[in-house]
């Protein structure tokens, strides 16, 4: 028992307190998840709306729109990287990030030159400490998505995929690595190919059986297209977003969980050995006075 | 029922107004469009500008769109737009600030195409909310 009771004692003082804060954070995540759902919920009627009209137009028209066609040869690959601002939330961003490495991976053996967009400052920070160069990133806003950096983000990868031939940061394709939300035990990282879009491969495409009406277009189905799909792009960045951003907090609510319980086992290891050493120096104290007495009887009873 | 339309005002993160309503004013590229029922199945894409809907139950109603599609099939009508509020929503001191700033930006007089479209755009989608605003009070 190297630890004195007092040391002991100490430990456990800073253990509960440990317990208390992560048993907050796990608490503020749980309740954030719901809310992070309902936004969820409440963009969908968006996401599904525009794939219906994307689909739509797809079908009435003869579909030939640069954000859909394929680049003969790709070079280069913009891989977009979705993580976290904050940590705490276990094992995250380093399995987005190593999703992230392995499609870089994938697309180096295609001989493909990879551009890093990122966002989230775990990401950011993942990338600069290795000096690997960093297109554009964004900030701030992992845990609540707002449309509008969806709209950002989207803008930025639209330009780059429609770029002139020569400039810098043109790519041929477009990836978004980002973590899927399944249950709240289950998220896995997931990579999407964004740019040049497949047409009806949406989330909620609409049933196989529903005839769509024949549209009239105004101005033009081309120029209903050309509006639409960089709206559809956003959208669906939004929706990676949001899931990201469930998940993230499912990740923290699970992390500050087993957090939480760990500190609980080491209270109570703690505690266990706190009782020991103070037993030891119970028993040690009481032998102590037994022999001292023996010894003091035993010397009276000679003396008598 | 039969010469209602459903419709749907949405936005990009929430439904704002769905409900019956017997005809929807907007504005697409081409020019002001009024639908009612039986309308034959359209799809356009609208200007930042106001919706008009003479909703079946309650008073009319008037919203503010920044752009976005209108579709329209089998009796429904959806609106879809990054941003729509509806007039009664509106702070119309605010939104008159901000046509206000709008119109001077200095965005208006660059020298890029794409720059003066833009602000373009955010100033007519300031004037539209103010216009929603002002029918709605």
């Amino acid at each position: 028992m190297p630890a004195s009771l007092r040391q002991l004692r100490g430990r456990i003082k800073s253990v509960q307190a440990t317990k208390k804060i992560t048993r907050a954070m796990e608490l503020i995540a749980a309740s954030r998840i719901i809310k992070a759902q309902q936004r969820a919920q409440a963009a969908a009627p968006y996401a599904r709306e525009l794939t219906r009209a994307v689909s739509a137009v797809a079908t009435y028209s003869n579909v030939d729109h640069p954000l859909t066609s394929e680049p003969e040869n790709p070079t280069r690959a913009a891989v977009l990287v979705v993580t976290s601002d904050r940590g705490l939330a276990g094992s995250y961003s380093s399995s987005v990030l190593r999703e992230a490495e392995r499609l870089r991976e994938l697309l180096r053996e295609d001989g493909k030159e990879t551009l890093l967009y990122v966002t989230g400052r775990k990401g950011v920070g993942y990338y600069r400490f290795r000096n690997r160069p960093i297109v554009a990133s964004w900030t701030g806003f992992s845990d609540a998505p707002t449309y509008q950096a969806a709209r950002d983000i989207g803008q930025r990868l639209i330009a780059a995929f429609t770029a002139d031939d020569d400039a810098d940061e043109r790519v041929d394709e477009v990836h978004v690595v980002y973590t899927r939300f399944r249950t709240m035990l289950v998220q896995e990282p997931a990579t999407v190919r964004l740019l040049p879009l497949e047409v009806v491969e949406g989330e909620e495409k609409p049933a196989a059986d529903e005839i769509l009406p024949l549209y009239d277009f105004e101005p033009s189905a081309e120029e209903v297209l050309d509006a639409l799909l960089p709206k559809y792009v956003e959208s669906r960045l939004f929706f990676s977003l949001q899931q990201a951003s469930a998940s993230e907090l499912a990740a923290r609510q699970r992390a500050m969980k087993s957090a939480t319980d760990n500190a609980e086992e080491l209270v109570k290891k703690y505690t266990r050995v706190a009782n020991q050493a103070r037993q030891a120096g119970i028993t040690q104290e009481i032998s102590e006075i037994v022999g001292g007495v023996n010894a003091f009887a035993d010397a009276n009873a000679g003396r008598e | 029922m039969a010469d209602d339309l459903h419709l749907e005002l949405v936005s990009a993160d929430r439904v704002v107004w769905s409900g019956e309503a017997k005809m929807v004013l907007t504005r697409t590229t081409e020019g002001e469009l009024g639908v009612m029922a039986h309308h034959t199945p359209l799809m356009g894409v609208l200007v930042p500008g106001t919706v008009e809907v003479r909703a079946v139950e309650g008073a009319d109603l008037v919203a503010a769109v920044d752009g976005g599609f209108l579709s329209v099939a089998n009796n429904r009508v959806s609106i879809l737009a990054e941003h729509i509020e509806l007039g009664q929503d509106i702070d119309l001191q605010q939104a008159r600030a901000d046509v206000e700033s709008a119109e001077h930006a200095g965005e208006l007089r660059s020298e890029s195409e794409k720059v003066v479209q833009e602000a373009q755009q955010r100033l007519l989608a300031a004037q539209a909310r103010v216009a929603a605003a002002e029918r709605a009070s």
